[in-house]
């Protein structure tokens, strides 16, 4: 019997590779920057399920969950505080990208990252 | 094709080391130190409900207050670099009509989508989300304006207004909870009340709304400077 978060750790390792992967391979500004997202989903999947534990639930208290039983009954908090913070700075680094895409489309005219060849040696 | 081979050769080797770390990775059974340090002192210490809210809002104040800025600052680059050189007053060519059930469903939906984000960011303390899903949830509703109407103006002037006041009243607030309070973003200089109840937890829904606002804000003002490259 797999461990569910062993599942969905694995997912997100896929999910990273795959992003990378698309990321190298593709010369198109914007699909890098939707496999960049493919990975940065694929992070906050890993973290997330580095925090769950079997048999428990969210660290909500109510009245399933006593504030006197809390640590017998929640996973782990601080994964889920930490990935709300990386959702939302990827969303920040997301946008920045598109804008920074938009401008060197308005400059070449072209979004193939072949044809930045200032930079290149 | 050399470039595939090389790009592939690098994934395996990360995926190697993603392997390892799975197969040796065992599940806790118990909370670590400090999660359970979280789980027995949120309730009687800061009264919220939602222990992550707890976390992210006052233990882990600072962090979220620099995770603003850090969006603050996205929000501006993005306004700042599409606004550069940007031609005025000519129609775009041949952008579709939107049609009746997108104009009709978006005049419907709208309020239902700002009610919801309002509600989601108030109650952050008590249930799954707060400031910042919320305030994502009232910038779905500014991105569902914009695909009724492509051209349409939001004012900048207000979106930052709204933006600043909220991030000007959140850190007063945890310069108040270092006045009157144990130190800076504590939720204490407000009653913290019945745990579960709407007003517990001390400054934590007030610091939530605000962060609600901000995020609101932060993202309809990038939605906005996207959807202006439409005239171009």
């Amino acid at each position: 019997m797999v461990d569910i978060s062993l599942i969905a750790m694995a997912t997100g390792f896929v999910l990273i590779l795959i992003g990378l992967y698309g990321a190298l391979t593709n010369g198109n500004l914007l699909r890098m920057i939707v496999a960049f997202t493919v990975a940065d989903a694929g992070v906050n999947l890993v973290l997330v399920s580095v925090g769950y534990m079997r048999g428990r639930t969210a660290p909500i208290l109510d009245s399933a969950v006593p504030a006197a039983e809390a640590v017998a009954r929640i996973i782990d908090p601080v994964p889920q505080a930490l990935v709300l913070t990386a959702i939302v700075i990827g969303l920040g680094v997301t946008a920045l990208m598109l804008a920074y895409a938009y401008r060197l489309y308005e400059a070449k005219g072209t979004l193939d990252i072949a044809k930045f060849s200032e930079l290149k040696w | 094709m050399i470039k595939r081979v090389i790009a592939l050769t690098l994934l395996a080797g990360l995926g190697l080391l993603f392997l390892g770390l799975l197969l040796d990775y065992r599940p806790d059974t118990d909370l670590n130190l400090s999660a359970r340090y979280y789980a027995e002192r949120t309730a009687p210490d800061l009264g919220a409900a939602n222990i992550v809210t707890a976390i992210v809002v006052t233990y882990r104040g600072l962090d979220t207050l620099g995770e603003v800025t850090v969006l603050f600052l996205s929000a501006t680059i993005v306004g700042l670099v599409l606004a550069l050189g940007r031609r005025r007053g000519q129609a775009p060519a041949g952008l579709a009509p939107v049609g009746e059930l997108l104009t009709t469903g978006s005049r419907m939906l709208t309020p239902l989508i700002l009610l919801l984000g309002a509600y989601v960011f108030v109650n952050g303390h008590l249930t799954p989300g707060g400031g910042f899903q919320g305030g994502a949830i009232l910038a779905s509703g500014i991105l569902l304006l914009l695909l009724a109407d492509p051209l349409r103006h939001f004012s900048h002037g207000l979106i930052s207004a709204v933006e600043s006041l909220a991030g000007v009243f959140y850190v007063a607030i945890g310069l108040a909870g270092l006045v009157w309070a144990g130190g800076f973003l504590d939720n204490r200089i407000l009653p913290l009340g019945d745990l579960g109840a709407l007003f517990s937890a001390g400054a934590i829904p007030v610091i939530y709304s605000l962060i609600g606002l901000k995020v609101g804000a932060e993202f309809a003002s990038m939605l906005a400077s996207l959807a202006e490259t439409e005239e171009l």
